[in-house]
């Protein structure tokens, strides 16, 4: 029986009502990382601890992909079916930023500042038909 | 002892079907040394680099089998500027008194196809379309733009003089320089930045003869002196391509940390270079790096590129041979096409391109993935 799972282990929680990014804080000068970093790249400490990032930030920059990048990129979609999606960091209540698909895709959808919140989404399924699954980020409330 | 550039040789940049990425290399390097008036016999060393060329040390099997010091170097975009750091060193120390810096590439079409093991990544990152270095120039000017008020007509305008000064470049590969309607109207392909504001991976071949500066009027009668020459990489929190995430505070770039080191060792600052060579990837490098090497407040790229301060008649011009924009980027030989431009220039040799007014000290830029940059202070 084909289920969902993460494409990666470590990203983010799962199974979750409410998922949250995962990541790692530094025991030494208290850093936060994205995605988990067992050496800290602040102050080059080698104690560190997984910890939750959340699931809300506000949107630093962003750009659109606009058309189907080549290998590595690789999901179910052909040039056919692709459609552009957007790129930005979204900066969490912590400071840190976190490099994200956006459900959001044209210029006038996407605003520097404004609410984000964190959804899951599916990528492409593997080999014994699972769907794998990646976080991203959307406007808050935004279910259009 | 000072060091000095008395052969400079190119390859043109673009596409030369029949050649290899050696072939071309071995060009550039034959160029360089008969511009200098010597053969590779009499070259004690050399340093060079290619990422998709081949290994730079097969150059021998083309140039001569005469049992020199060849280092292969490998720095992404700074490999150029790293050679040169290298051969400077070289002299500098005392260990040798004349050598050759080469680069070369030959990229395939298209935007490069970087893999994330080799950059420390899983494989979700590419796999999720991440991995993409438009991306990133994308987003880097879009929130520099929101910061210091830069429009798009600025983005237009820098693309504009790069393939204004390609069109009078005669070695540059696009000669053909393009309206602000073309420009305007072409296909976007990360938001803010369209097809004409980047530049592609090419082929090409960049070469230099260098030597001890007391022995430089033997090679040429109008040698250039390579003031310094530093490389830098990343410190904690500079905004970097491939970042999965970037740190609350934002650090400088390792471009301003390796302007303010070149600027100290050449003992001149930035009112005093005549002309300059910042590194174009996309418009928007170019209009943030003029900040970066501390020639202008950031914010000030509108004021200057709306008077045409960054012209071949301005107060500062930039990228004089069309910059990568108008020349592509064979990332092994791309540092010293640089170099080359602004030699060039100080030897009062860049025909209809030519600087007014006798430029006497020039500068180098040169910046890339994962956070690298090189600077080269020369003066004539």
């Amino acid at each position: 029986m084909s289920e969902a799972k993460p494409l990666h282990q470590g990203l983010f929680t799962w199974p979750d009502a409410s998922p949250s990014l995962l990541g790692s804080r530094c025991n030494h000068c208290g850093e936060c990382a994205f995605p988990f970093q067992s050496s800290c790249r602040a102050c080059s400490g080698t104690d560190t601890e997984e910890t939750s990032l959340g699931n809300t930030g506000t949107l630093w920059t962003w750009t659109i992909q606009s058309f189907m990048p080549k290998s590595p990129y690789r999901t179910d979609e052909t040039p056919e079916t692709f459609s552009p999606y957007g790129v930005g960091y979204v900066e969490l209540p912590c400071g840190l930023k976190i490099e994200s698909r956006l459900r959001e895709n044209t210029p006038d959808t996407l605003r520097i500042g404004m609410p984000m919140e964190l959804e899951i989404v599916r990528v492409r399924a593997d080999d014994e038909g699972n769907d794998l699954l990646t976080f991203q980020f959307k406007a808050s409330g935004g279910d259009h | 002892m000072d060091v000095a550039i008395v052969g400079l040789g190119l390859h043109p940049f673009g596409r030369s079907p029949t050649m290899s990425g050696l072939e071309q290399g071995a060009a550039a390097a034959r160029a360089a040394m008969a511009d200098a008036g010597t053969d590779f016999k009499s070259m004690q060393f050399a340093f060079g680099g290619s990422q998709d060329g081949g290994n730079a040390d097969s150059l021998v099997n083309l140039l001569g089998l005469t049992g020199l010091q060849f280092t292969n170097v490998a720095n992404g975009c700074a490999t150029g500027g790293s050679s040169l750091n290298a051969a400077y060193s070289a002299i500098k120390s005392g260990q040798y008194d004349v050598g050759l810096v080469v680069g070369f590439d030959k990229h395939d079409r298209g935007a490069f196809n970087p893999q994330p093991a080799e950059w420390g990544l899983d494989d979700w990152y590419g796999e999720t379309g991440l991995m993409l270095t438009t991306q990133y120039f994308g987003m880097k000017i879009q929130r520099y733009m929101h910061d210091h008020n830069i429009s798009r007509d600025t983005l237009i305008r820098v693309a504009e003089k790069a393939f204004r000064n390609g069109s009078i470049t005669p070695t540059a590969w696009r000669k053909t320089a393009l309206s602000w309607e073309e420009i305007d109207n072409a296909p976007m392909v990360s938001e803010p930045l369209n097809k004409y504001m980047f530049c592609s991976p090419a082929e090409g071949g960049c070469a230099l003869v260098v030597c001890r500066a007391d022995i430089a009027e033997r090679f040429h009668p109008r040698p250039v002196y390579l003031k310094t020459a530093v490389v830098r990489s990343r410190n904690y929190g500079s905004f970097e391509v491939f970042s999965p995430s970037q740190a609350p505070e934002v650090a400088d770039s390792p471009t301003v940390t390796a302007s303010r080191a070149a600027f100290e060792l050449a003992g001149v600052g930035p009112q005093d270079i005549d002309v300059a060579q910042l590194q174009d990837t996309e418009v928007g490098a170019e209009i943030m790096h003029m900040a970066e090497n501390g020639f202008c407040e950031h914010g000030e790229q509108e004021k200057w590129l709306a008077e045409g301060v960054t012209e071949i008649g301005g107060r500062l011009p930039v990228n004089t041979d069309g910059g990568c924009l108008a020349n592509g980027e064979p990332v092994g030989a791309s540092g010293l096409r640089q170099v080359h431009e602004i030699c060039m220039q100080l030897r009062g040799e860049a025909g209809a391109r030519q600087v007014p007014n006798e430029p006497k000290v020039g500068y180098t830029h040169v910046y890339g993935a994962p956070g690298i940059s090189g600077v080269n202070i020369l003066a004539r």
